[in-house]
């Protein structure tokens, strides 16, 4: 709550209160590692204070927890020697020390140490070069490479969402930070959009528009802003999906009479149809290892989640619990399944592990939608409706740490979680 | 005020604001007939020319559509679906079989359908399920003397609910099918 307050504090301070999205905790690991982040002497001529930041991310893991720290004289730098039993006396297992100084070139640099309190080493450490208001984008890969060094997994920090904002009659399909801050509209209009994709470069969103009066499938480049359109067919063309290479795209299309799973190329060409069934099949993903498609499918008289070859084939029911089992996203190592069940008429958000069948539902929402796992298989981003209106939240993939993010005045929905940046 | 306004806008060929300015050309100087004006005795202002109109409306009536005649079943436009389901409850049927006797009377007239479902559940999903909605009164229409070429089904899915609310009431009018005639959409 604290850190959703000093979030609103700093949107009204901005200006754009009605833009950024705020993100409430709700939940935190079973042990969480106390690390110690020394204010970074000199990053208050930065955009923004990087040592914040980097306690921000590490705490929203749920993970870690932050340590307070004294104000300390001389402040200490990642060039000091670091008083260890001073950090262990605070109850701090690792720590943080960094300074930020003007180059002659006019810009900055960042760099920063970090240390094991306990066994009273340094783990290493990086000096960055930044302009004045790359101090956010900066803190993100301090904060993964922190991450990744103690938890051995690496860190999503420096990864982009997608999702769409309605506010009114106007929808916004907007890239923020994984922290949701710095968000940025990549489409505007009056008319519907759904189902962003990110490429596997990140460099490109496939997603649905209505702006045409009917969903048709775009392709829009992040970088200039320049879109095309991957399939407009007779009907409905709609559900991108990736291939793990880039080089295709899983679409559904009714131009031959229902939703049916068909391949394109992402610029539009090479049309083939997948799937052959009375039914409807959509949703598609790819695993992982590009080898296979799991979808939605009605084909046994109620929604569930099928899986079969990437190039067609006989298809394999995958879930059974339940009468509507639907979005299936399959995580980085291919292991496990997240999905949207339908329970007593409430929408969660569960997992499955593919090899024990082990079915978990994640959450305790009403109506949670377009689930999205993180690159890095930690987190699950998903749309959930509170009190009519639409927020984004996620939640750990053992459903211990729960987040809420919001947008005032706005209607949050459709978040895609993007890739590892290169 | 829209009204004038516009009247102006077609008068004028000017630029129309809700906020009157100082140049908006002056009204009408004399409120004479054009014949009473002598040349020579006018002393005032600029004289406004004359417009010669052409009523093309005049002794003619517009012919009723019965598309939009509220009298005719044809401007019943909506066929409603229990939760998950898409086929055609009986209380339709007549809807449909008048608006398939029209295509078949009008083989000009092209018809898009637009399948809707209430916002619960999957994005996705409920574009297929919508979708299917639409294409089973199209299949109807098309057993019943519509042609392929026709019609176009197509579907909104959850994303253009007609009833706000979260709650059956709503929910129950946005599982519905829309029919448009060209011209329409």
């Amino acid at each position: 709550m604290r850190r959703l307050l000093a979030a609103l504090a700093i949107l009204f301070l901005s200006g754009a209160a009605q833009a950024q999205l705020a993100i409430e905790i709700t939940g935190a690991g079973a042990q969480r590692i106390p690390i110690a982040i020394a204010p970074f002497p000199g990053e208050a001529s930065l955009s923004a204070m990087i040592s914040t930041i980097v306690r921000a991310d590490l705490e929203r893991s749920g993970l870690f927890r932050g340590i307070e720290v004294p104000p300390i004289v001389p402040p200490p730098t990642e060039a000091t020697d670091v008083q260890y039993t001073d950090w262990r006396a605070r109850l701090a297992d690792a720590l943080v020390l960094g300074s930020v100084a003007r180059r002659p070139d006019g810009r900055f640099e960042a760099r920063f140490r970090l240390f094991d309190v306990v066994k009273q080493t340094p783990l290493g450490g990086i000096a960055y070069t930044l302009n004045r208001e790359q101090a956010r984008a900066t803190a993100h890969r301090i904060a993964d490479y922190v991450y990744e060094k103690l938890t051995g997994e690496r860190g999503v920090f420096s990864t982009r969402i997608a999702y769409v904002v309605k506010r009114g009659n106007r929808y916004e399909l907007q890239i923020a930070d994984a922290d949701g801050a710095g968000e940025e509209t990549a489409l505007a209009s009056f008319e519907p959009i759904i189902s962003p994709a990110w490429s596997p470069d990140g460099r490109r969103l496939a997603y649905v528009s209505f702006e045409n009066k009917k969903p048709v499938i775009y392709v829009h480049s992040l970088l200039d802003g320049k879109r095309h359109v991957a399939a407009n067919f007779k009907g409905s063309n709609s559900a991108p999906a990736w291939s793990p290479d880039g080089s295709r795209l899983a679409v559904v299309l009714s131009r031959d009479g229902g939703s049916q799973i068909f391949l394109v190329n992402p610029d539009g060409s090479g049309v083939r149809r997948l799937t052959q069934s009375a039914s409807i099949d959509t949703e598609p993903v790819y695993s992982p290892d590009g080898q296979y498609l799991y979808f939605t499918s009605d084909r046994g008289g109620s929604p569930q989640i099928y899986r079969m070859p990437a190039n067609g084939g006989d298809a394999q029911r995958v879930t059974f619990e339940g009468s509507y089992n639907v979005s299936p996203r399959v995580s980085a190592d291919g292991r496990k399944l997240v999905f949207i069940t339908r329970n007593d008429g409430k929408f969660q958000t569960a997992l499955l592990d593919l090899a024990t069948r082990q079915m978990q539902v994640l959450t305790d929402s009403d109506r949670d939608e377009s689930p999205s796992i993180a690159p890095n298989g930690r987190m699950i981003l998903l749309a959930t409706v509170l009190g009519g209106r639409g927020m984004l939240s996620a939640v750990s993939a053992d459903g211990r740490v729960k987040q809420r993010l919001s947008v005032s005045a706005g209607d949050v929905r459709e978040p895609a979680w993007g890739p590892f940046i290169q | 005020m829209r009204a004038i306004c516009t009247a102006l806008t077609i008068a004028a060929l000017a630029a129309c604001s809700s906020t009157p300015t100082s140049e908006q050309p002056p009204a009408g100087v004399e409120d004479r007939p054009p014949s009473a004006t002598q040349p020579g005795a006018q002393t005032q202002g600029v004289q406004r020319p004359p417009v010669a109109g052409v009523d093309l409306t005049a002794g003619k009536k517009a012919a009723p559509s019965p598309l939009t005649d509220p009298g005719s079943i044809l401007s019943r436009r909506s066929i409603y679906y229990d939760l998950d389901k898409y086929d055609i409850r009986d209380e339709f049927k007549p809807l449909v079989e008048a608006h398939a006797r029209y295509l078949r009377d009008n083989r000009s007239a092209k018809m898009l359908i637009q399948g809707n479902t209430d916002e619960r559940g999957s994005r996705e999903y409920n574009l297929a399920l919508g979708q299917r909605r639409a294409e089973g009164l199209k299949k109807m229409l098309m057993l019943l003397g519509a042609q392929e070429a026709q019609v176009e089904a197509v579907s909104l899915g959850e994303e253009k609910p007609r009833a706000e609310g979260q709650n059956e009431t709503a929910w129950a009018q946005n599982r519905r099918s829309d029919i448009l005639y060209a011209g329409e959409y």
